[in-house]
């Protein structure tokens, strides 16, 4: 699904009010899976250049869990503690069964979130749905031209995510927007949050492309500048101050200009779980590019022994894993020495330092990348789309175009 | 306080949030679009206790008469509405 939806920005989310010391002080808890994040497919009808699923997801399409599974996972998942729901994808309105889910959720005390492109969305699935109990939908945007959002998405689909959009609200949804933003809509970013005002969105997010899966194979084709990163914040602060409390927005920056690190999904199996189409139990959405990791599957030993025993999950939690320059820095705290699957991607080294980092040795890396981005013929390369075609090349290791410079396939 | 809250204000939970115990945390949680916080001690009594009827005062009094030997709550108690107004985990219903 699109980016940084639930991970990454759910640090940013998070409600910090212990400074304010009333003897009300509210914080999060750090020691269960309070994030669920049900990635009940990876079929989708859209094809999004920026698209983070793997891109050799296809080979997970065909041994989806039933929705018995599903519902045994659901209620194992909140028994350690899991409160809020995603369900993702891909597409999750390709299965007919997300109703079933949706009131399963609801009877457990989930509180829950379906991330839709809204293709599939009916006025008879979202009335089912409010029935239901779920409790809002999340819905990607692309742009406020029908060129771009066709052109990104390579589908026809403008129309219908505005259609989409008044459906959502009709049923008395909150309204929360998700728009990945790069090179093709960066310059649109006014525009955009005027489009999401006039459709009543309560909360937009502006997620900049973060570099995994497709988007990390188009990385050349969707970086934008940072002075357009830079342009984009301050328009986004400026409509912030103008809109105030009624429309909640958030700017989910991208890591590859700054120079620490994120702390990514708030760390190493501390509270999220995702639970992909075929039963696979991860820490992040693409720890499967990890080297010497055996990834739980819900169809062997359940989620409790995942999250709590499992070699996988325990192998990246705290800082015992750490080497030089994390070991010994002074700010591990704050970021954890960042995304492992990002520092495998692009050194060939798990353990080390995140790349984003200027103290890492490869932050050269990053740097090569951004000005890879420049440059007018690698530019002219043309997308990748995310089809089943392209994923099948990639899985069956019919084509590595693109790819062969990174430690495993994005 | 930056919120100005008067005793006559009755508030209620703001649209799209749900408040309820979790087992798990051992504490009352606010549920939102992608986020959620836990309160500790007091401030879940607090937030159990509107019903979109009772006034600020209304609250005050329940409280001091539920938690008779707890001192001076009534600071608190206001604080706490100040922080969940200033958080948007309200909304002001008269
Ligand atoms: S192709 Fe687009 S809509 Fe489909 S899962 Fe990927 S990002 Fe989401
Ligand atoms: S050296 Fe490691 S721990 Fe220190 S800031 Fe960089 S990534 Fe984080």
């Amino acid at each position: 699904m699109t980016q940084a939806s639930l991970g990454d920005s759910l640090v940013q989310k998070e409600v910090h009010a212990q400074q304010q010391n009333n003897g009300v002080a509210a914080n999060i808890t750090h020691t269960q899976p309070l994030w669920l994040l049900a990635e009940v497919t990876y079929r989708c009808p859209l094809h999004c250049a920026f698209c983070y699923n793997p891109t050799d997801y296809d080979k997970h399409t065909q041994n989806e869990l039933t929705t018995e599974q599903w519902i045994q996972a659901l209620r194992d998942a909140r028994k350690l503690g899991a409160i809020q729901l995603g369900i993702s994808g891909g597409e999750p309105l390709l299965r007919d069964d997300i109703e079933d889910i949706v009131i399963e959720a609801k009877k457990l005390g989930y509180y829950s979130n379906l991330i839709t492109s809204g293709v599939g969305l009916t006025e008879k699935r979202i009335q089912a749905f409010k029935e239901g109990g779920l409790d809002h939908i999340q819905l990607s945007m692309h742009d406020i031209t029908e060129e771009i959002n066709n052109f990104i998405t390579n589908t026809k689909t403008f129309e219908l995510k505005k259609k989409v959009a008044a459906m959502i609200k009709n049923h008395g949804y909150p309204m929360v927007l998700n728009v990945v933003i790069h090179r093709y809509n960066i310059g649109h970013i006014k525009e955009i949050l005027e489009m999401a005002e006039a459709l009543g969105a309560d909360y937009v997010e502006l997620a900049n492309t973060q570099y995994y899966g497709w988007s990390l194979v188009n990385r050349s084709q969707l970086m934008p500048l940072k002075e357009q990163i830079d342009e984009a914040e301050r328009i986004t602060n400026e409509f912030r101050q103008k809109v105030g409390n009624k429309m909640k927005i958030f700017f989910v920056v991208p890591d590859y200009f700054g120079n620490r690190p994120k702390k990514c999904m708030n760390g190493w199996g501390e509270v999220f779980m995702i639970v992909t189409a075929n039963g696979d139990v991860l820490p992040c959405h693409s720890a499967r590019v990890l080297p010497n990791i055996e990834f739980p599957n819900v169809r062997e030993k359940g989620l409790e022994w995942a999250w709590k025993d499992s070699p996988a999950f325990n192998k990246y939690r705290g800082d015992d894993w750490m080497k030089e320059p994390c070991r010994s820095c002074s700010e591990k705290e704050n970021d954890l020495g960042g995304c492992r699957c990002q520092a495998f991607l692009l050194s060939g080294d798990a353990e080390s330092a995140d790349p984003v980092c200027s103290k890492s040795p490869n932050h050269h890396l990053i740097e090569q990348a951004i000005e890879e981005s420049k440059n007018p013929q690698i530019q002219a390369q043309p997308i990748i789309f995310r089809t089943d075609k392209n994923s099948k090349k990639y899985a069956s290791g019919e084509s590595t175009e693109r790819i062969d410079s990174f430690h495993a396939i994005p | 306080m930056e919120n100005n809250i008067q005793p006559t204000d009755i508030y209620a939970l703001a649209l799209h949030h749900r408040f309820q115990w979790e087992e798990a945390q051992s504490s009352y949680v606010i549920l939102f679009p992608e986020g959620m916080v836990k309160l500790h001690g007091g401030a879940g009594e607090v937030i159990k206790r509107l019903d979109g009827k009772l006034s600020v005062a209304d609250v005050v009094t329940d409280l001091k008469a539920t938690f008779p030997d707890a001192q001076n709550i009534e600071n608190d108690i206001l604080g706490m509405f100040d922080l969940a107004v200033g958080k948007a985990w309200l909304r002001k219903v008269n």
